[in-house]
């Protein structure tokens, strides 16, 4: 069996749907064919050379059959790998090896969500767990904050530490004209709030917004004749670690420490050479998490990383660009959103908020409770 | 091999429960304790899993305080290192939840089942348990 080649294939097109709040009876199928329509449109791509597709969403249960019935496109490959948030970065590897082995050409990878028009308990409905379901945890918030608690306990990171996630975030948002959060946010603001699951506020919480993405992925080859400059994808890696937060092994190790190996392996570059970071901060503890899990500070070592500034706009290394989950957008399965900021970053169409040469972007993207863990590196033509 | 037309590994859970006792298994092949229960044993694919019989003190591995909504009182929930070698979430009772920490000694009871519900583990504290 032959391993995906770094390079071979690029994302073409990507775009968001409307986000936000959308108007009533708007569905989620709605917000993929809008933001396909967008994506498609991006790289001059039409619906017709869609072969491959690649579905995931809370509220549409068998979601390539369904967008596949709206689009009325008959794909000769389609995955519905539903992991959480991170689906979209796995879809994303997927494609990959479809278009190596001659499965599928110009793959679509879609996503939308209602979840704050029709709330999220509806958009979301949890499981009952006889083993976690009695104790009412509100998941999937409350073991973020068990992780979050675990790591305070283990490595002295404090809640200071996890208000400056979501003081960055704001920072990066308000350079973003279509982010959620428009007002600027301070630490003792996030600390102030109201109280969720200690250790966190509502402001150590993403956003519950409706909104969607698509993104389109073709051969290097066929990219080259397309509209824009393609963003190859020059490595991924895929983990899953457990489903429920009582079997996660070690609260303050994620699997990103399987995917992203994985990744800089494929690519053959290291964490250092990466100029712009796109991490899934569900909650302000991950982006801490996944800084040490992918190499970009040593372990229980986060907190202190993020803090002084140092992922806000001009600190040391620039994180979640775009305001993240907690500021810009955050309609459920954030993931795809997570990769379309690193590949507006690589093309350098970030205006205000542009990392300057950005050549190498990472994406990591988070599913579950802190359960699936699939991170994606992409790179300029000149890093191919 | 349990027979799932007669016995489930939750059903005997809960047996167990009914009686007081905190029951976990087994696999007698590579002698790891599993927890929840199974019919068949992680890793190992072994079908056999014994059931043990825990002493019911553990060690609060992690905790967060839920305010779920005005009207309630903020409650715990932690995860349980049990003493025998397994983790489950459950909660402290008598005790401020703010005042559970990670670290602390507890001690299982069972909460009840009632007509809607089946009973399951909680803690309370056991400060100086060893």
């Amino acid at each position: 069996m032959s391993s995906p080649k770094r390079g071979s294939v690029a994302v073409v097109g990507a775009a968001e749907s409307d986000l936000g709040q959308v108007a009533p009876h708007t569905s989620p199928l709605d917000l993929m064919a809008q933001a396909t329509r967008r994506a498609l449109d991006d790289c001059g791509l039409k619906l017709a050379d869609v072969d491959g597709l690649f579905v995931a969403a809370s509220q549409v249960r068998f979601g390539p059959m369904s967008l596949a019935e709206y689009l009325r496109i008959k794909p000769k490959y389609f995955d519905g790998t539903i992991i959480g948030g991170s689906s979209f970065m796995s879809h994303l590897a997927h494609a990959q090896a479809a278009i190596e082995a001659g499965l599928c050409e110009v793959a679509l990878i879609a996503y939308g969500s209602t979840q704050r028009s029709v709330s999220r308990a509806a958009a979301s409905p949890r499981e009952f767990n006889y083993y976690e379901s009695p104790y009412k945890p509100i998941l999937p918030i409350s073991a973020y904050a068990m992780a979050a608690a675990r790591h305070m306990h283990q490595y002295g990171t404090t809640r200071e530490n996890l208000a400056e996630v979501a003081v960055a975030a704001r920072k990066w948002a308000l350079m973003n004209p279509i982010a959620w959060e428009k007002e600027p946010l301070t630490i003792e603001q996030v600390l102030k709030a109201r109280m969720v699951s200690y250790p966190f506020t509502v402001r150590d919480c993403c956003l519950v917004v409706d909104g969607g993405g698509a993104i389109i992925v073709t051969s290097a080859a066929r990219a080259k004749s397309l509209k824009k400059k393609p963003v190859h994808v020059l490595g991924t890696g895929e983990a899953l670690s457990h489903a429920t937060i009582s079997n996660m092994p070690d609260l303050t190790v994620t699997a990103a420490a399987e995917s992203g190996p994985k990744a800089f392996k494929m690519a053959g570059i290291k964490p250092s050479e990466v100029d712009m970071v796109s991490l899934y901060d569900a909650f302000t503890i991950t982006p801490i998490l996944f800084l040490e899990d992918l190499g970009f500070c040593p372990k229980g070592e986060g907190g202190r990383f993020v803090s002084g500034g140092n992922i806000a706009p001009g600190g040391k290394l620039a994180v979640n660009t775009s305001g993240g989950g907690l500021s810009y957008c955050h309609p459920g399965m954030y993931g795809l959103l997570v990769m379309i900021e690193a590949v507006r970053q690589v093309r350098g169409e970030c205006g205000q908020r542009q990392v300057k040469d950005c050549e190498i972007a990472l994406a990591h993207g988070n599913g579950g409770v802190l359960s699936s863990q699939c991170t994606v590196l992409f790179g300029a033509p000149s890093t191919v | 091999m349990p027979d799932l037309k007669k016995t489930s590994p939750l059903g005997v859970f809960i047996e167990h429960l009914n009686k007081g006792q905190l029951a976990y298994q087994v696999c007698t092949d590579d002698d790891t304790p599993v927890f929840y229960p199974r019919a068949v044993a992680p890793k190992t694919g072994s079908t056999n899993l014994e059931w043990r019989i825990s002493k019911g003190l553990g060690t609060v591995y992690s905790t967060t305080v839920v305010h779920a909504a005005k009207d309630q009182p903020p409650h715990n929930v932690v995860l349980v290192d049990v003493d025998e070698g397994f983790r489950l979430m459950s909660r402290v009772e008598d005790l401020d939840p703010m005042q559970v920490k990670i670290g602390m000694r507890v001690k299982f009871k069972v909460h009840p089942g009632n007509e809607k519900e089946l009973p399951y583990a909680v803690f309370t504290p056991a400060e100086g348990a060893k």
